[in-house]
């Protein structure tokens, strides 16, 4: 027993073991998700998140530690991206002729999540630091942050905002699209991804590429023009009130 | 990979207001005229995007460790969070939807 309290101790201390957890965690995840029929509510990211946490509460591991192990994992979100280039390529045509009308529905949809969200934050009478943090959830994690600090916000807020906007908008957004009668057709894959890219980013497009190429293409998109429009756009608009 | 990652530190070295991956997906959206990289970039992108949602797992374990940071007001963020979220969708797909009515009509 002593041997299995040691050798314990040395494999948590190591990177390998934020690194094995987490894949690991997400294999088995990625099954139950694939087993349910890509259901919703059996979200890999949410799931795995959450097994790993309270593993990570239970065994006493701090986040540093398990983030030593889990960085080459978070490393390759950078890489993925760029990526997303890819499918957009692909669609280069198709893109062009509707670049007018997505650019708008991205300055709409993304102007309506943060407004709403202030408005009602103001409304609940929610501390101000809360409410700027507010602002950019419907960007990607690492740009909500940096665009929290220029606007008064709290960065680490922002981020948990950002994840939580990203989980919400890939475990509710079926659901939303059916009552609102989007075919899942040729037609309507790619208005399913471009809403959900536009609202919850990252892990909303991740829920998108597994679900149909073409919605995964148009969220990517979305993601990417919600990264640029919020960063030149939010700064702005601050600026200009204050 | 390669390239992607080279992608990446060049549009670091940019100083601009987006950030690295970002400028990266656009550099690559204009390299990708050139065939060799086409060859390249078919076979590890799609296979790169099929893993995406496990790349934002260590980022939602670190989010959820600091889930104590919101307890105070938890239900009304989580209410906030639902129907911000929601507005958002909405409107986007308003807008979509009603430039395909227009297209439609324009040309019938």
């Amino acid at each position: 027993m002593p041997d299995f309290v040691e050798l314990w101790i040395y494999l948590s201390a190591t990177p390998l073991f934020g690194l094995t957890a987490t894949l690991l965690v997400y294999l088995v995840a990625n099954a139950v998700y694939e087993g349910l029929g890509q259901h919703p509510l059996a979200n890999p990211v949410l799931w795995s998140v959450i097994v790993l946490t309270t593993g990570l509460i239970a065994l006493g591991v701090p986040y540093p530690s398990y983030f030593s192990g889990a960085q080459f994992i978070h490393f390759l979100l950078g890489p993925a991206v760029v990526a997303l280039a890819w499918p957009l390529w692909v669609r280069r045509a198709e893109l062009k002729r509707h670049a007018v009308r997505l650019l708008l529905a991205a300055i709409a949809g993304g102007a309506v999540a943060s407004l709403s969200a202030v408005g009602l934050a103001y409304a609940m009478g929610l501390p101000w630091e809360i409410v700027l943090s507010l602002v950019p959830k419907s960007v990607t994690a690492p740009v909500a942050m940096g665009i929290a600090e220029k606007i008064g916000g709290q960065p680490a807020l922002s981020a948990v905002f950002a994840v939580l906007t990203g989980l919400v908008g890939a475990l509710s957004g079926k659901y939303l699209f059916d009552w609102f009668r989007v075919p899942r057709d040729q037609a309507g894959w790619p208005a399913r991804g471009f809403a959900l890219g536009t609202v919850s980013h990252g892990i909303g497009s991740a829920r998108a590429i597994q679900v149909n190429s073409d919605a995964g293409a148009y969220a990517g998109l979305a993601l990417g023009l919600q990264v640029i429009l919020s960063a030149l756009l939010i700064p702005l608009v601050f600026r200009w009130i204050s | 990979m390669l390239l992607q990652v080279l992608g990446e530190a060049l549009s670091r070295a940019f100083d601009l207001p987006f950030p690295g991956p970002v400028m990266g997906m656009m550099l690559l959206l204009l390299a990708l005229r050139w065939e060799p990289l086409q060859v390249v970039v078919s076979t590890t992108a799609p296979w790169l995007l099929s893993h995406l949602s496990l790349l934002f797992v260590p980022v939602g374990v670190g989010v959820m460790s600091h889930l104590s940071v919101i307890s105070d007001f938890g239900w009304q963020i989580a209410l906030v969070i639902l129907l911000s979220t929601w507005a958002g969708m909405i409107a986007t797909l308003a807008v979509l939807r009603f430039g395909r009515d227009r297209q439609g009509a324009s040309r019938a």
